[in-house]
């Protein structure tokens, strides 16, 4: 446990301002972020599809709590009710339609794997490289959470058009769904 | 916070997503690792939002998630479909435009 | 709205637009026009199938409301262009032009009694500032349009009903009528280009499906996929040339940077405040989108080809409606073209170019169709070559007269044809028909009167438009001048010819139709009163729409009666150009009625007299004489195969522009080899074989075919390995996507 602090602390032990720590949400942000990656990477590796499905809710749920952290409660609280709710849900269903993959997933080769690994390391390399060099010490200085109005104001005047656009795609996917699942 | 604490952390989800999409062969675990890519620019996107102070971060993360949820609908469709026919849900076993 | 417009009174350097937003409860509301077939179309759509009649009664009960409607819009608008002057309700619009000058109204003066168009509009949405608006613009044009395509519409599906009946898509066929006559009217009371724009596209659409009705065989479905694809081309011009006017609307305008309204951008273009070549270049997109959509030659190749479609859809879509909605986009935007194509004061411009020159391509093409629908599609094409050329006249009054009447008489004659196809399951004229006067008299006349009124004898509709469209041209300088927009005098010649081959062409098709001896094979019988009924109601309209606007001046009637039709549907406002009106001549009536009899008499001639005559001879029906001209003549077999093979167009679009060059180079490379190096080969050659003999062994053998077998082998080896990467796997070509673009993106943005 006293790794997981260090390691929280240490983002916010700011060398250059010496501005001020904010030690608990610090804190809260390791422990969140250090849970979703190791459930990312079980997820990934793990042979049992619905297990997998499990991690996920499971960075799906820290996620949210990031989004808490970042003061953007109605996002996390969609992030709940549609992610967890919903999309897993339907996942599950998916594995128990699929009995064949139900179960285990047995290993491939170790040539995919070290391909897929090179290419996510590529991934990250270069993220990470490029964020780093941008944003350096940049600070989170949110004044106060954004509220549901705020957003729904945005999404319908600013927005109205890329909503409605969504909501035909949404449409659409229900109608491709239920085309191509359709057993006859 | 630092901004890049979180971004790093999302770069981080969205390697091990793109990890899971390639790697593995059952289709309804590559479906689950594209909602990890998607979740990765979502944690991305409010992060912006928190650092700009502004809304549209937020409702462009909400986009995300609808899209995220068609998405799956008709990939699970499609799962579905390629298990009736086949039996079987190994996306290394289609290789129709092998050439 | 009241962001776009302010008040007259309120700034200085405003532009009055001529249009109010208020007025007659039917002026205000034209947008319930629109909506009927529209819901109609959704109603079919979800419960046609479980109607009693298919659908059809929904449509039909649709397009009889909105066509009540549309009347009474008529009627609204006649008494508001009489009595509403409304001034003070005026909207206007503020504008600077490019070099910073105000604009002046005073320097804009409307000739004449000015009209007030009504709009309507609601913000559809906003983007980066702008308000996009939808709404209507309901004007002369528009109520003149709205009552032509309802009513036409309408008695078109009643036509339909027994045309099309015991189709396997009657449904389908109906749901598909509706939404082309809600695209088509939401055309005409478009009050922005964005909004016209997007019913443009939506009549396209329903064409394509029209057309491809009976998609089963292969030539429909390419025919569909021809119309649809040629005028994507068009459709480019169109959306280049409304974002071109759109910004520059911006550019006059100090408070916003861009408008799609369609008065602001006619207002600012006729009163000089927008820059001349801008007008130019969005002059000329838009015409390429007219030359698509209305036919106009060289991009008319797919008009013909679309009547592969029922004959309804022919008749509605290709010949009274949507094929003139690119004439009517120009009278739309007409100050636009007449600015940018400077139309007044000269004697040539691009669109009276092209129409007149389609004009005449037409009418050529019409003589050698074997196809009665394709004789009728060729029509088609030359009468709106007619309209675009009265357009680029300047007589805008004539071309909407002429798109008036044109609609009634043509939609009359595809009917009909539509009809004889019914009784004799052709549209081969000289195999299949013949003689059908006797069996189809309610056809029979009603084809008559549509022929007549096409050919334009007085005093049946035709007469009247194409009359003042040749008093526009400006060009009848004899016995006391007509003074146009300019001096077409090239305009007035391609129209009279065109006057004389349209008499000529329609006599041929009347006699190959209904006269000599039936034949085909079966027992043809008149059509029933759902076809019949519709045929009469356009013929006795063909027969009267010309008295809507009898020439000013015209001595015998009560001034009170002359140019009702120019009087009610063309704008005098700020939003339309200054245009000159010609005066009318006795003289030219009488030259081109003269023309036209002249062209009736020579066909008349070749198939009533020598035609019968040698068919009486040989004892049955001939189309044409064993020994005539073509067969005789050089000079005409040569043109009548020109004719036959359509300008040889299509061979140039799919043979030379699709197939690239490599036709002709193939061709020069072949007979370059035959020829110059087989020769001088085969002279190298033979003294060469020696020496060869003598090379073969040493040089050949080891290092030539050594140095072609090794590169063989390398390329089948990297082709092997290559082929690895076409696994087929979609996972692995994830990899390489992820892995390229992720590489391009630290190579971005390390570099830039």
């Amino acid at each position: 446990m006293s790794v997981v602090v260090l390691c929280a602390a240490l983002p916010g032990l700011d060398p250059l301002t010496g501005g001020e720590v904010l030690v608990a949400q610090n804190v809260a942000f390791a422990v969140i972020g250090l849970t979703m990656v190791a459930a990312a990477l079980r997820m990934v590796t793990t042979t049992n599809v619905v297990h997998a499905a499990l991690y996920l809710v499971i960075v799906l749920a820290g996620a949210a709590g990031l989004f808490i952290l970042l003061g953007a409660e109605f996002v996390a609280v969609t992030q709940v009710l549609v992610y967890i709710g919903a999309i897993v849900v339907l996942f599950l269903f998916g594995i128990m339609l699929t009995r064949g993959s139900y179960g285990t997933d047995e290993d491939v080769g170790r040539e995919r794997h070290l391909m897929a690994a090179l290419v996510g390391v590529l991934v990250l390399g270069v993220t990470a490289g490029s964020l780093v060099d941008t944003f350096r010490d940049a600070e989170l200085a949110r004044s106060a959470p954004s509220t549901a109005a705020q957003i729904g104001d945005s999404i319908f005047g600013q927005y109205i058009v890329p909503f409605e656009a969504i909501s035909v795609l949404l449409l659409a996917a229900l109608i491709g769904a239920v085309v191509v699942a359709r057993s006859d | 916070m630092l901004l890049n604490q979180f971004l790093l952390l999302s770069a981080v989800l969205f390697a091990i997503g793109v990890y899971g999409v390639l790697a593995r062969r059952n289709g309804v675990l590559v479906l689950m690792s594209i909602e990890l890519i998607l979740n990765a620019v979502n944690i991305n996107l409010v992060s912006f939002a928190a650092f700009r102070e502004a809304v549209p971060g937020e409702v462009f993360a909400l986009f995300v998630v609808a899209v995220a949820a068609a998405e799956v609908g008709v990939g699970l469709a499609m799962v579905l479909l390629l298990y009736r026919n086949r039996r079987n849900i190994d996306l290394t076993e289609i290789d129709l435009m092998r050439g | 709205m009241g962001g776009l417009f302010v008040l007259a009174a309120s700034a200085a350097g405003s532009l009055p637009l001529g249009v109010t937003e208020s007025g007659n409860w039917f002026l205000r509301n034209a947008w319930l026009i629109p909506l009927l077939p529209a819901l109609s179309f959704v109603g079919i759509l979800f419960f046609g199938k479980r109607l009693p009649r298919g659908g059809s009664e929904l449509g039909i009960a649709a397009l009889g409301i909105a066509l009540l409607l549309s009347v009474c819009t008529g009627l609204a608008w006649m008494s508001h262009r009489d009595d509403y002057h409304g001034q003070e309700t005026h909207l206007s619009v503020v504008a600077v032009d490019h070099d910073g000058r105000a604009a002046d109204p005073g320097g804009h003066q409307v000739h004449g009694e000015p009209s007030v168009a009504v709009t309507n509009t609601v913000t559809w949405f906003q983007a980066g500032g702008v308000e996009f608006t939808a709404g209507t613009l309901v004007d002369g044009p528009a109520v003149m349009m709205l009552f032509m395509v309802t009513l036409v519409s309408l008695l078109i599906h009643v036509y339909s009903t027994d045309y099309v009946a015991g189709d396997r898509r009657y449904t389908h066929f109906f749901a598909f009528m509706s939404l082309f006559s809600a695209s088509m009217l939401l055309l005409v009371v478009s009050e922005n280009t964005l909004q016209l724009l997007v019913a443009w596209e939506l009549v396209g659409v329903c064409s394509f499906v029209l057309i491809g009705h009976w998609w089963e065989e292969r030539d429909n479905s390419d025919a569909a996929l021809k119309a649809f694809l040629t005028n994507r081309v068009g459709d480019m011009g169109l959306i280049v040339g409304v974002t071109v006017l759109f910004f520059a609307v911006g550019a006059a305008r100090p408070d916003t940077f861009g408008s799609f309204s369609i008065v602001e951008t006619n207002a600012l273009a006729s009163s000089g405040m927008l820059p001349h070549t801008t007008l130019l270049i969005a002059a000329c997109c838009l015409m390429a989108a007219v030359m698509s959509k209305s036919g106009q030659f060289f991009l008319h190749t797919w008009l013909p080809d679309a009547m592969a479609g029922p004959t309804p859809v022919s008749a509605l879509i290709h010949a009274a409606t949507m094929v003139v909605a690119g004439v009517f986009m120009i009278a739309r935007l007409y100050g636009v073209f007449f600015e940018g194509l400077s139309i007044a004061g000269t004697s040539i411009n691009l669109m009276a170019l092209v129409g007149g020159f389609t004009t005449l391509v037409g009418a050529c093409l019409a003589f050698v169709q074997r196809d009665i629908k394709k004789v009728l599609a060729y029509s088609t094409i030359s009468q709106l070559g007619y309209m675009v050329m009265a357009l680029g006249v300047g007589a805008w009054t004539a071309a909407m007269f002429h798109l008036f009447t044109h609609a009634f008489f043509k939609a009359c004659l595809f009917l009909g044809s539509g009809s004889v196809s019914h009784a004799v399951h052709s549209f081969d004229m000289k195999s299949d028909m013949g003689g059908l006067r006797r069996v189809m008299p309610h056809t029979y006349r009603t084809f008559m009167i549509g022929s007549i009124a096409l050919a334009g004898l007085p005093p049946l509709a035709g007469f009247w438009s194409k009359d003042e469209i040749l008093a526009g041209t400006g060009g009848w300088g004899l016995l006391g001048g007509t003074g146009g927009n300019g001096a077409y005098t090239l305009m007035l010649v391609m129209g009279m010819v065109t006057a004389a081959l349209t008499a000529a062409y329609m006599t041929r098709c009347v006699y190959l139709t209904f006269f000599g001896e039936y034949r085909g094979h079966g027992q043809p019988h008149e059509s029933g009163p759902r076809i019949t009924v519709p045929l009469w109601i356009l013929a006795g309209l063909a027969l009267v729409a010309g008295f809507a606007n009898l020439p000013k001046g015209f001595q015998l009637v009560p001034e009170s009666l002359q140019e009702r039709f120019g009087h009610y549907v063309e704008p005098v406002a700020g939003y339309f150009p200054q245009v000159t009106h010609a005066t009318p001549s006795w003289s030219l009536a009488m030259v081109s009625t003269l023309v036209v009899l002249a062209g009736i008499g020579v066909a008349a001639h070749y198939y009533f007299v020598r035609v019968a005559r040698a068919s009486k001879a040989a004892g049955q029906s001939l189309t044409e004489l064993p020994n005539g001209p073509t067969t005789r003549l050089a000079v005409a077999r040569l043109g009548h195969t020109l004719l036959a093979n359509k300008y040889y167009l299509d061979h140039l679009y799919t043979g030379i522009v699709a197939g690239g060059t490599k036709g002709p180079v193939a061709r020069f490379a072949y007979r370059t080899n035959q020829e110059v190096l087989d020769r001088a080969v085969d002279g190298v050659g033979r003294t060469a074989v020696a020496a060869g003999r003598v090379v073969y062994h040493q040089i050949d053998q080891k290092v030539v075919d050594g140095f072609i077998n090794g590169s063989g082998q390398v390329s089948i080896d990297s082709g092997e390995k290559l082929r690895r990467i076409q696994s087929g796997k979609v996972q692995n070509y994830a990899a390489i996507l992820f892995a390229a673009a992720t590489v391009l993106a630290g190579l971005l943005i390390v570099f830039v």
